[in-house]
């Protein structure tokens, strides 16, 4: 059996600019500009970056909530954006997205069991009292009690209400869970609950994540792989250990050492980056990084470098590297 | 023992809700000398941004009222102060930094009005030198083109723009202490890194006393001498950054502590803390942290435990009652 459960290649999103008296594209955001990733059945894909890189324009993009302009997202070797409507239905019953924000994602007028309930109902997955069943094990599969069922999303605590989302995205069994942020906005010892829960489900129940983030701490703690993204292009990708002990791309040593240690007589030396990153709109020519990088060279600016492979499944791509 | 620039002494702050008095912060203490930095941690809820408003003297009231305790700046009660002189020693004495920058900026008005409206105000200078002064800042925070950023409104500044900018202008009048509430929280870790060398940088040159106010160790790690982990209102731990990290004494600083997913080392499970942080009302007697402590005992059930000094730390926990551990 195929070992990827997704590929994408040279996925291109762009958004246009308009401007004018009538108004017209007057450019392009290149919010992601041709990037090339695999995802392998059962492992965690970290994707890191400041924000406005396009990760989770990225992470839309396979579920077709945006329209991509340009690549293949092949699921399960089925290219997404070749199916229609009805084509994708089917899929969206194995792709299932947890966005960051909790408050923002369920519905304030509807009960937990309601909004569990939609899904199953949408997707006509059993009977009136088949599915009231299901919801209660929905809710106790993510350490929730069915005592929960008819009350409303402001009754619950942040935490509580990811536990919510998540278990709305596992009503219809899915295989691949595309996680949005999903614990920044919690408080640090409900967001050890939440990744523990995470992971504790990924075992069960044989999940794949893609798992977009800008804390690299926990992206290290939960992903299998990473790959660092730079306005629009995967810049690195390798195994997380690899590519924590060995970052080879100058924009990921930089990112690295900007975590904070939590130990005070921790000594490490900083590369502190410069500025801001600049406009999706208009990137720098040649290497995207190369306004910012620290050893950036006159090539730097003129080309564009290619992602050479290193072995081992690190990719890396800096003329120097 | 050197001079304390500010000293907060059982620092009561409620807020009325529905005729009921919930106490957001309950009897609090702690000091701070010239040029030192103290971090403040703890989970939303837990009343470290109240605490910083009450030294501003900036609770709403209505609903908030600071109720008890002293607030001691040089020797100078604060909480004593006419709302006029406290307007002369907000900006000028004691600054503070928000967690975002849009909402504290004012939009209609260019950064370098905004920054020179400060220094006119405190420090009477003429309009020419508090614009000349605010390029000055500008540069000192390291924005590019400080010239020309003076004339631009804060939508057109990036976000770690626009929290230099905040730090620009708080630290215009060199005051004596920065309470900086999450300053970093609304950024990236590369802007973060950037804003934290600054206020670093900034400290060392000015000799500013900075109150940080963060959900985040790691920073603490980086940046704070001392430290005060707050739960509820209450101080449960304080002590030096050294022992907070590599001794923690109460079970919810190392709760927080082994909750956090670590860079360096292997990959370890994550100890979560079980449960929720309670609303103030919800815990009326005994210890606070009882509903989540894996130590709890009959005596945390019912008795507050006080403040109890262990070696160099002061801890809230029955488990060193008489300096040494004991089961309650």
């Amino acid at each position: 059996m195929d070992s990827n459960i997704l590929e994408i290649k040279n996925l291109k999103v762009y958004f246009p600019v308009k401007g004018g008296l009538l108004p017209k594209a007057v450019g392009f955001v290149k919010a992601v500009d041709g990037i090339d990733l695999t995802i392998k059945r059962g492992e965690t894909l970290g994707l890191v970056g400041e924000s406005g890189c396009g990760k989770s324009t990225t992470g839309r993009a396979i579920l077709r909530l945006i329209e991509p302009n340009e690549g293949n997202v092949l699921f399960e070797g089925i290219d997404i954006l070749k199916l229609n409507k009805i084509g994708l239905k089917p899929l969206r019953k194995k792709m299932q997205l947890i966005f960051q924000d909790p408050y923002a994602s369920l519905n304030p007028r509807m009960t937990v069991g309601d909004a569990l309930n939609e899904v199953l109902y949408v997707h006509k997955l059993g009977n009136q009292n088949e599915r009231k069943k299901r919801t209660i094990e929905l809710l106790e599969m993510v350490g929730l009690t069915k005592g929960y069922l008819s009350r409303y999303p402001h009754e619950f605590s942040g935490g509580q209400r990811q536990r919510v989302v998540i278990a709305r995205a596992l009503a219809v069994n899915p295989k691949l869970i595309i996680c949005d942020e999903p614990v920044s906005a919690l408080d640090v010892s409900i967001q050890a609950q939440i990744i523990n829960l995470m992971e504790e489900l990924q075992k069960d129940l044989k999940l794949t994540y893609l798992f977009i983030a800008h804390d690299l701490s926990v992206v290290k703690h939960i992903s299998d792989r990473v790959a660092v993204m730079y306005l629009g292009r995967i810049v690195e990708a390798a195994g997380k250990e690899e590519l924590f002990d060995n970052p080879r791309h100058p924009y990921t040593q930089a990112l690295l050492s900007a975590i904070p240690v939590s130990n005070p007589d921790s000594k490490r030396q900083r590369i502190i980056l410069e500025g801001d990153m600049p406009s999706p709109v208009n990137p720098p020519g040649g290497c995207r990084f190369h306004t910012r990088c620290h050893r950036a060279k006159d090539i730097c600016s003129k080309s564009e470098p290619e992602t050479k492979m290193l072995g081992g499944g690190h990719t890396v791509a800096c003329h120097f590297a | 023992m050197a001079e304390e620039l500010l000293e907060v002494k059982d620092l009561r702050t409620v807020f009325y809700s529905d005729g009921e008095a919930i106490p957001a912060v309950d009897g609090v203490s702690f000091g701070l000398k010239k040029g030192e930095t103290l971090g403040i941690v703890g989970e939303s809820g837990s009343g470290k941004s109240v605490t910083s408003l009450s030294i501003m003297r900036l609770i709403p009231s209505p609903p908030g009222k600071v109720v008890g305790g002293s607030i001691l700046f040089k020797g100078q009660d604060l909480l004593e102060k006419t709302d006029s002189d406290m307007r002369k020693i907000r900006g000028n004495n004691i600054s503070m930094i928000f967690q975002e920058p849009m909402t504290s900026l004012n939009p209609v008005y260019t950064i370098g009005k905004q920054i020179s409206e400060t220094l006119m105000l405190h420090q009477n200078l003429s309009k020419k030198e508090a614009t000349d002064r605010a390029v000055e800042m500008l540069k000192l925070v390291k924005i590019p083109l400080p010239d020309k950023r003076i004339k631009q409104y804060p939508h057109q500044l990036s976000g770690g723009m626009r929290q230099r900018v905040m730090i620009a202008m708080a630290l215009s009048c060199r005051p004596e202490l920065l309470i900086a509430d999450e300053p970093t929280t609304a950024l990236d870790v590369t802007i973060q890194a950037q804003i934290l060398e600054i206020i670093k940088e900034l400290k060392e040159k000015t000799g500013t006393a900075v109150i940080l106010i963060t959900h985040d160790l790691g920073v603490v790690a980086e940046i704070a001498d001392n430290v005060l982990v707050m739960y509820c209102g209450r101080a449960v731990e304080y002590s030096s950054v050294r022992n907070i990290f590599f001794n923690p004494r109460h079970p919810y600083t190392s709760g927080l502590l082994n909750s956090i997913p670590r860079v360096e080392g292997p990959k370890k499970k994550l100890q979560a803390i079980k449960g929720v942080v309670p609303s103030p009302n919800q815990i009326t007697k005994g210890c606070r942290f009882k509903t989540r402590c894996d130590y709890v005992h009959k005596r945390c059930m019912d008795e507050e435990p006080p403040l109890l000094e262990v070696g160099q730390s002061l801890v809230r926990c029955w488990r060193y009652c008489g300096g040494g551990e004991c089961d309650g």
